[in-house]
């Protein structure tokens, strides 16, 4: 009897301390469990073709929210980068004929030139000038795509880089297998989402993040905030630049859609569904708007007005997104 | 009393479009001593301290911090130069636990774009971090998220954010706002431990702490400094008299 309300008093404590041991052992090994949840993906999605588009558009995503997330900024002209890089990409293999992994390569890096570009340019500016100056330059960027059509295929769009077989050590890949493609695209997001765990667990994720919780602050402990905000600018605009390679390589074709702004919008819909600055979250908003995408246009020609009604309704009453709520539940 | 100069600032103004904030300020600090900068609302001590801090750039003057021109450098070179602040509103980083918060700033000094470094292994930087929440009273909640801290234990960690990069210089603007009497209490218990061995400069409305604390006080009026003196000096000053009973009797 007097045991009983003891252990009664304890044992919230307790749950409470094994639920935060979880955590932080989930929270150690995220990389490789979160590489485990997406393994299994193509064997649980309706198709298979979904799940490439939701590995691509989750990285896509994974580099939006370093910068987002946890650097603060809200960018409205990813889409370049994303776009920048399947170009790049693309043009690689039509115009010079590199192989796919040499492209993808040159996709990144011209990713990364102009997320350079881009980031001089707008990083300076605060709040919705910032996300007003990166959105004009996204701008240019498409209607340069638009206008040098002998090089990216204008309206169009870029074609004619279909790869079919990846050789890697001697092991010949058929690429338009979609479960080898599927698990080739895995790898890339492996080293993506590596990167990001690798940035956020060092002492310059520590100085993104204090940024974003208080730029003044920031600098006043003697930060050079601007220069930190660029490094993660670039950083996010090359692994933007990755899954936009990917993308070609998945598709086959580049859309000049891939630089429009809409795609900007996305991945900033996709980081807010999942929940912006947490790890897993930009896998789960992009699955939750694949999925919602298909099951929606199957049934009606305006999915797009019930997405973005949900949207809002994530914006009023859950802005942790479905990730970020989840994770909050253990927490607190 | 040594007048190490490690502050000096030269005829310093600054005026924003046209309101003119500070106006020909000069005056130097060091040796370890407390200055209180006092004066009615408006008067221009934010200002000086936004300057003073890097904030802001002064429209005219130079500021001299042990001998180097800093004028026209960036906040962060300020920062690294020595001079560490604390906000009259609470300046924090909110979502990040008390011991992060310290031990960010203090990494600011120590590594600031390394990515093959863990954020929460350096094992110095933990233990200076400790200390500094040791402190300032905060050891006991430096896994606390900062932004469920009480206000006084907020105001001590801005504090604490500021010391943990063994700042030369700190300026501290109105550390007990909003406190109550006990907080207060502790906070100017705390000053006068970091005074032992570094120049400080405090902004403060509370008449009775800065007698107690200060050995000189600056009086700012109209962005102008008109008086400079120790305390006893700045009681009888009639000029400092007229301009707090002149607003005295505005308010009545």
């Amino acid at each position: 009897m007097t045991i009983q309300p003891l252990e009664g008093t304890s044992s919230p404590e307790q749950s409470r301390m094994a639920i935060d041991g979880l955590i932080q052992v989930a929270s150690a090994w995220r990389v490789p469990l979160t590489v485990l949840a997406l393994s299994v993906l193509p064997w649980v999605l309706p198709s298979k073709a979904l799940a490439v588009n939701v590995l691509i558009y989750g990285t896509f995503a994974v580099g939006y929210n370093l910068l987002f997330g946890y650097t603060g900024l809200l960018s409205f002209g990813h889409a370049a980068f994303f776009g920048g890089g399947a170009y790049l990409t693309g043009m690689s293999i039509v115009h010079f004929g590199f192989n796919w992994l040499a492209a993808l390569s040159a996709g990144i890096v011209g990713a990364l030139l102009l997320s350079v570009v881009m980031g001089v340019l707008s990083i300076r500016t605060r709040g919705i000038y910032f996300s007003m100056v990166t959105l004009a330059l996204a701008q240019l960027v498409y209607y340069t795509a638009l206008q040098a059509s002998s090089w990216t295929g204008g309206e169009n769009g870029l074609r004619g880089f279909t790869v079919s077989k990846i050789d890697v050590a001697g092991l010949r890949i058929d690429f338009l297998n979609p479960l080898h493609k599927y698990y080739v695209v895995l790898v890339f997001t492996a080293l993506a989402l590596w990167l990001v765990s690798r940035v956020l667990n060092s002492s310059f994720g520590a100085v993104i993040e204090a940024i974003r919780e208080n730029e003044g602050r920031a600098r006043a402990c003697g930060y050079d905030v601007e220069r930190t905000k660029l490094l993660s600018f670039i950083l996010s605009g090359g692994i933007c630049g990755l899954a936009g390679g990917l993308s070609a390589l998945h598709l086959a074709i580049v859309p000049l859609d891939t630089l429009h702004y809409h795609t900007s919008g996305l991945v900033v819909m996709m980081t807010l569904l999942g929940g912006m600055g947490s790890f897993f979250g930009p896998f789960v908003g992009a699955l939750a708007f694949l999925v919602m995408e298909d099951v929606l246009s199957l049934w009606t020609a305006h999915w797009q007005l019930f997405v973005g009604a949900i949207f809002i309704l994530f914006v009023l009453f859950l802005p942790k997104g479905i990730w970020g709520t989840i994770m909050g539940l253990g927490v607190r | 009393m040594s007048t190490t100069q490690l502050l000096a600032v030269e005829n310093v103004g600054k005026s924003f479009n046209g309101f003119v904030a500070l106006e020909g300020i000069s005056a130097s600090f060091g040796g370890n001593r407390v200055t209180a900068v006092i004066g009615p609302n408006g008067a221009g001590k934010s200002t000086f301290f936004n300057v003073l801090s890097g904030a802001i750039k002064p429209s005219a003057g130079r500021i001299l911090f042990e001998g180097r021109d800093l004028t026209a450098m960036p906040q962060h070179w300020f920062a690294r130069a020595g001079i560490a602040r604390s906000y009259q509103i609470t300046t924090i980083f909110p979502q990040l636990s008390v011991h992060e918060n310290v031990r960010v700033s203090g990494q600011a000094f120590r590594s600031r774009y390394n990515i093959w470094r863990n954020r929460d292994l350096d094992r110095a930087l933990i233990e200076k971090a400790d200390a500094v929440l040791f402190a300032v009273g905060l050891h006991g909640k430096r896994e606390r998220i900062a932004r469920f801290l009480s206000h006084g234990e907020q105001r001590a960690l801005e504090i604490a954010i500021a010391l943990v990069a063994d700042p030369k210089l700190l300026l501290l603007d109105e550390p007990t706002a909003g406190m109550g009497p006990e907080e207060t209490k502790d906070m100017v218990a705390l000053i006068e431990r970091l005074a032992a061995d570094r120049t400080i400069l405090l902004v403060e409305h509370k008449m009775k702490m800065i007698l107690g604390l200060s050995n000189r006080v600056l009086v700012l009026h109209h962005g102008r400094l008109i008086a400079d003196g120790t305390p006893a000096e700045i009681q009888s000053d009639t000029e400092v008299r007229r301009v707090y009973l002149g607003q005295s009797h505005g308010a009545a």
